[in-house]
């Protein structure tokens, strides 16, 4: 029979309870069970990023973890940026948000939402980072669009936004 | 992919961790950071049968010094070493290389503990801890032992570790004054496997005579590759670029042992090791003199 766990998450400042099977990853149980399809899934084995959250304020990769461990946890996803106490505007976009449109980095869009969610931490702890810094921050999400060039000017515009 | 099913248990204490591992010896994994693990059950390359969670162990999550060397806990995440604030004065080594593993994604959530006991022969920490003369305790139901890093790695991402034993503290004895340390790897990307890496050691007196020095490898063999004949050339000697190259020749052609893979052939992996071996000497033989008080 197959084990079941009760679990309690907190997503973006709402708390779930759900029951979970203990294999279930954690960027499924997002997607799937949660309804949050913004974390996007690439490589499901950790090297692509692009499905990067914040796991108690710290970026992960969510394909890397069961969704029974963030039992009693908080969790970040992308469609908790635009909320006020990550920095952002209700309803409206986090500064590093805007910083990505108006610097166009991106094309697909498909592994931004975990960039977004790696640049959260990172710009925090380094508010005025140069480009080699912004470089190897990037250097866990793969973009397979842009060069990079247009991230790193946007990571740039970002940290200017939110000095 | 996705991983097949398992039996999960979260134990809250170590005592309760080495009881289950006690019942389900041979069948159980344990589960610490997971940035490995994960990935090869997503595979279905491993398939445990039970799965020990050691997450809620905060027990295991610690450094805490002790007359200049640490104990680290087997569960403290890489990203505790790599912002501690002893580590860059007391091993500067293990701060060196910090930055190298994986991303800081990884780093947020991978253990050094897990690290150890998943004895990837291109994993980073592995190699520090063999070089900095790290003892690894190990617990089980019935006891506990402390080990030796050089005993501990038993090949291809085996260890000396019993089914029922769990790795809960590592411990790095103070380093000799005069040393000189640099770690240096190459790898196709930042934060890629590396096709070769090095970590270099060297004690010099205060005449410039080598007293001690020790060169280890990481995606060399079926571990971490200790090259202690080449180290030894440099013992009682003062080194200059004859015998580095000496050292280098001989560290490279014969002690290490690499496989090549996919993106590098064994022959470019040993130029690697030689061209890295004399830089890492080099650099720690400069870092000798310019850290002295």
């Amino acid at each position: 029979m197959t084990q079941m766990f009760p679990i309690t998450v907190t997503v973006n400042e709402r708390v779930y309870k759900r029951d979970v099977e203990p294999r279930l990853l954690l960027s499924d149980f997002l997607r799937h069970e949660l309804g949050l399809t913004g974390t996007h899934v690439g490589c499901e084995h950790g090297v692509c990023g692009a499905c990067t959250i914040l796991f108690d304020g710290q970026s992960m990769r969510s394909c890397l973890l069961f969704a029974v461990q963030a039992n009693g946890h908080t969790i970040t996803t992308v469609e908790g940026l635009s909320s006020p106490y990550l920095g952002g505007m209700e309803g409206g976009l986090h500064p590093i948000q805007q910083a990505f449109w108006e610097a166009h980095g991106l094309q697909c869009g498909y592994c931004t939402p975990g960039i977004l969610m790696t640049l959260v931490p990172f710009l925090k702890q380094s508010p005025n980072p140069t480009e080699d810094e912004i470089r190897h921050a990037l250097s866990g999400n793969l973009c397979r669009c842009t060069g990079y060039q247009h991230i790193v000017d946007a990571v740039k515009l970002a940290a200017e936004k939110m000095r | 992919m996705k991983p097949a099913p398992f039996e999960y248990h979260i134990p809250d204490s170590l005592e309760q961790a080495l009881d289950l591992m006690h019942q389900h010896a041979g069948e159980a994994k344990l589960l610490a950071g997971g940035q490995s693990l994960v990935p090869a059950m997503n595979f279905r390359v491993v398939q445990p049968g039970v799965l020990i969670d050691l997450n809620r162990l905060g027990e295991l999550s610690y450094i805490q010094p002790e007359n200049q060397g640490l104990h680290i806990g087997a569960m403290t995440r890489e990203r505790q070493l790599e912002f501690d604030p002893l580590i860059p004065s007391w091993f500067p080594l293990l701060a060196e290389a910090m930055p190298h593993i994986a991303h800081p994604q990884i780093r947020n959530r991978g253990t050094l503990g897990g690290s150890l006991a998943n004895a990837d022969p291109a994993a980073e920490l592995p190699v520090i801890m063999l070089a900095l003369g790290a003892r690894l305790k190990a617990r089980s139901a019935s006891g506990e032992r402390w080990m030796e890093a050089q005993n501990f790695f038993s090949g291809m991402f085996n260890t000396d570790l019993a089914p029922d034993e769990i790795l809960v503290e590592i411990d790095l004895p103070a380093s000799a004054p005069r040393t000189g340390w640099s770690f240096m790897e190459v790898a196709p990307r930042a934060g890629d496997y590396a096709l070769m890496g090095v970590a270099a050691l060297v004690t010099l007196d205060e005449n410039g005579v080598c007293r001690q020095a020790r060169l280890v490898y990481l995606n060399a063999g079926d571990g971490p590759v200790d090259a202690q004949d080449a180290a030894k050339l440099l013992e009682g000697e003062m080194p200059n670029d004859h015998l580095i190259e000496s050292v280098a020749a001989l560290a490279s052609e014969k002690e290490i042992n690499p496989f090549g893979n996919v993106h590098t052939s064994s022959d470019f992996q040993r130029h690697l090791a030689n061209v890295l071996t004399k830089k890492a000497l080099k650099l720690a033989m400069k870092r000798v003199e310019a850290n002295l008080p």
